[in-house]
């Protein structure tokens, strides 16, 4: 807008204009604002994993530039360059409890997408009747089981692994766990099927195939997609949880969440190797949330839209 | 889900009654087995026999062999019936032998004396778990305090909507700031608990505390009076969930048909007019629908403060579980523990209920 300009804005214009500005301003001010509130807090564990004591308690921040970083945390873990060829109890113990937790929810999280893929394919498509229940209870109450508290069933599972030797195995966590998800894979998978046309199936019947058949050859593949999400999301809830690991295992197979809150009370200061044990805890998940970012949100806005 | 949309297939079965007899004979079979060991293990367990038995796991074993008879004879006796009753009975058995059972055993400890760690076993007392219940000042205040943490749902959902909004709007870099904004959920909030409550929130070195002291709040402390550590735990817990929600009502966002924003513009509402006449009507189903699961996951919350304050100041942020927890924890207290659960889920399922019947009301089609 110099002087020498042959068509000028109106006054009207120009104000919009700023306006338009000051709105895209304040839009990417808020969302950066909103990204650092969100990426922070990861920021810091990751670095704060890589210094040592000076620097964490004059609140160095940015690394190479006002801190040198070291691999304290990580040495502390056993996992650092120079202590990765050797022995190292502490590793032992993280690899053991890596391993239970990925265990754990690979399994429960399968088991649950298995039974619940079935449960949600079933009621979409047949019509059921067990003493009163219709379809629409049935669905009911396999969601009401969301609204269990698991505190509910974490006394009455503690007394009942007890006599059935299940107590601090893994076999029993994933049970749990499983029933635990399985109310959230029904949800979204019953919105998967819901949206396949029953003309498919029809469709395969005619040419011979049975009830089994078609939902294998037929309608797996269509919602598979739809599986993915709900498995993914499974597995952020099974791998995070804490509260039935916490009382139900011991020694044997306990998850990390439960390593992580044993170390918490015990480190004090010793912030690195306590922030490099919760890296090492989220990282995977952290990376899950960046490559499969799509199936997440695919599977939490099942059921949000009808 | 209207039964308009089922499949409909005639099939013509021919079952010969050999076929019959032996899928019958399998459950019965079966049944008839975990109910013989299932009543010895109970004869052993009561002391008039003993059969050697280590631990219950041979009626669970005989429990999983009726499971399975009884999925394998659907399909036996009611042919192509069977096959499709087949789809939901594995789920339901699992279902219902996993929380059904629990919750009545739970009812019986519920109303019992039972300390896992003195040597009396577990004794019959009545409603007295209940009286102590009524007296005990800490449960209540726990309830309280999960009204309290129920209520920033509010303000969660305020944010969550917001974000977006933002995330809906003509933006650059949409995908970055869709993954940045999904992470926190991703989290394991006892890592959260580390990362935020024990190490950036630390009074003395923690980046908050420093930013505190630099904005001019003298002696930050996030965790010293009731109230500030209720809202640091609340604001933790929104962190990690507002993700949730944000996902939920963005999905509802871009369901909305372009064509209505549109012409609510040329009609003349602005921004702010066409977001309350047009955008938020439309996203009234999904808002509640999002609130009532964040609601579910709220009442739930128990990681968060077990591990960053254990329910303290004074119990001011305690949660209903994490207050069972530590009775657990501290007292092996499991028959007064389980009398709260069962309380606690009572009160949950009232409140749902009350809820959900206003949701319904509330968002239904209105005539």
């Amino acid at each position: 807008m110099t002087e020498t300009a042959i068509f000028k804005d109106s006054a009207a214009d120009r104000s919009f204009r700023a306006k338009w500005f000051a709105n895209r301003l304040v839009v990417y001010g808020v969302l950066i604002l909103w990204a650092v509130i969100c990426l922070f807090p990861i920021y810091w564990t990751i670095t704060t994993s890589f210094k040592m004591a000076p620097n964490v308690m004059q609140g160095n921040m940015v690394p190479w530039v006002d801190f040198q970083p070291k691999w304290l945390g990580w040495k502390s873990l056993g996992l650092s360059p120079d202590t990765i060829g050797t022995e190292s109890t502490v590793r032992d113990e993280f690899v053991k409890r890596f391993l239970n937790s990925s265990i754990t929810a690979l399994v429960s999280s399968l088991l649950a997408v298995i039974l619940g893929s079935l449960a949600a394919y079933g009621l979409s498509r047949f019509s059921y009747k067990f003493l009163w229940m219709k379809n629409d209870d049935i669905s009911f109450f396999f969601l009401s089981q969301l609204i269990l508290p698991p505190v509910v069933l974490a006394l009455p599972f503690l007394v009942l692994y007890k006599e059935l030797a299940l107590l601090d195995t893994t076999i029993g966590l994933i049970l749990l766990y499983t029933l635990s998800v399985l109310p959230i894979v029904i949800w979204i998978m019953r919105d998967q099927f819901a949206s396949i046309p029953t003309e498919l199936e029809e469709a395969a019947m005619v040419d011979g195939l049975g009830v089994w058949g078609a939902f294998f050859t037929i309608i797996l593949p269509i919602a598979l997609p739809g599986m993915v999400a709900a498995f993914i999301l499974s597995l952020v809830l099974t791998w995070n949880e804490y509260f039935f690991a916490a009382l139900l295992t011991s020694t044997h197979s306990n998850t990390l969440p439960v390593m992580v809150a044993s170390q918490t009370g015990s480190q004090g200061i010793s912030w690195w190797s306590m922030a490099a044990l919760s890296t090492a805890a989220i990282l995977p998940l952290v990376i899950i949330g960046v490559v499969l970012e799509r199936f997440i949100i695919k599977g939490m806005a099942a059921g949000a839209v009808k | 889900m209207g039964s308009s949309e089922h499949l409909h297939i005639v099939t013509s079965d021919d079952i010969t009654p050999g076929r019959k007899r032996f899928g019958q004979t399998l459950v019965w079979g079966s049944a008839g087995l975990m109910l013989c060991v299932g009543a010895a293990q109970l004869v052993q367990s009561l002391g008039w026999q003993d059969f050697g038995f280590q631990t219950w796991r041979p009626t669970l074993y005989a429990f999983c062999l009726w499971a399975t008879a009884l999925c394998w004879a659907q399909v036996l006796v009611r042919g192509e019936q069977g096959k499709r009753t087949l789809f939901v009975l594995p789920a339901a058995l699992f279902v219902v032998s996993l929380t059904i059972f629990p919750l009545l055993f739970g009812l019986i400890i519920a109303f019992s004396s039972w300390n896992l760690s003195s040597p009396d076993g577990r004794q019959f007392n009545g409603v007295a778990n209940l009286v102590q219940m009524w007296n005990d000042p800490f449960y209540w205040n726990a309830m309280w305090n999960m009204v309290w943490y129920t209520l920033a749902i509010i303000v969660e959902y305020a944010i969550a909507f917001g974000l977006a909004l933002l995330l809906n709007a003509q933006i650059r870099a949409r995908k970055f700031f869709r993954v940045a904004f999904l992470l926190p959920l991703m989290l394991s909030p006892v890592a959260v608990s580390w990362m935020i409550g024990k190490s950036m929130l630390e009074p003395r070195f923690g980046p908050l505390a420093r930013l505190g002291r630099a904005m001019g709040w003298e002696n930050p402390s996030f965790f010293g009076s009731p109230e500030m550590a209720k809202l640091t735990i609340m604001l933790m817990d929104a962190w990690t969930f507002i993700p949730f929600m944000m996902i939920m009502l963005l999905a509802g966002l871009q369901a909305i048909p372009k064509e209505l924003t549109e012409a609510s513009r040329v009609d003349g509402a602005t921004g702010w007019k066409s977001f309350w006449e047009v955008t938020f009507p439309l996203m009234l189903p999904v808002s509640v629908t999002a609130i009532l699961i964040r609601i579910i996951f709220k009442l739930k919350l128990a990681d968060i403060v077990i591990n960053v304050t254990s329910g303290g100041p004074g119990g001011a942020t305690d949660t209903v579980t994490s207050f069972i927890f530590r009775e657990y924890r501290d007292r092996s207290n499991v028959g007064y523990g389980t009398m709260l659960a069962m309380v606690y889920l009572v009160f949950i399922v009232i409140a749902m209920t009350i809820l959900m019947k206003l949701a319904a009301r509330w968002s239904g089609p209105k005539t």
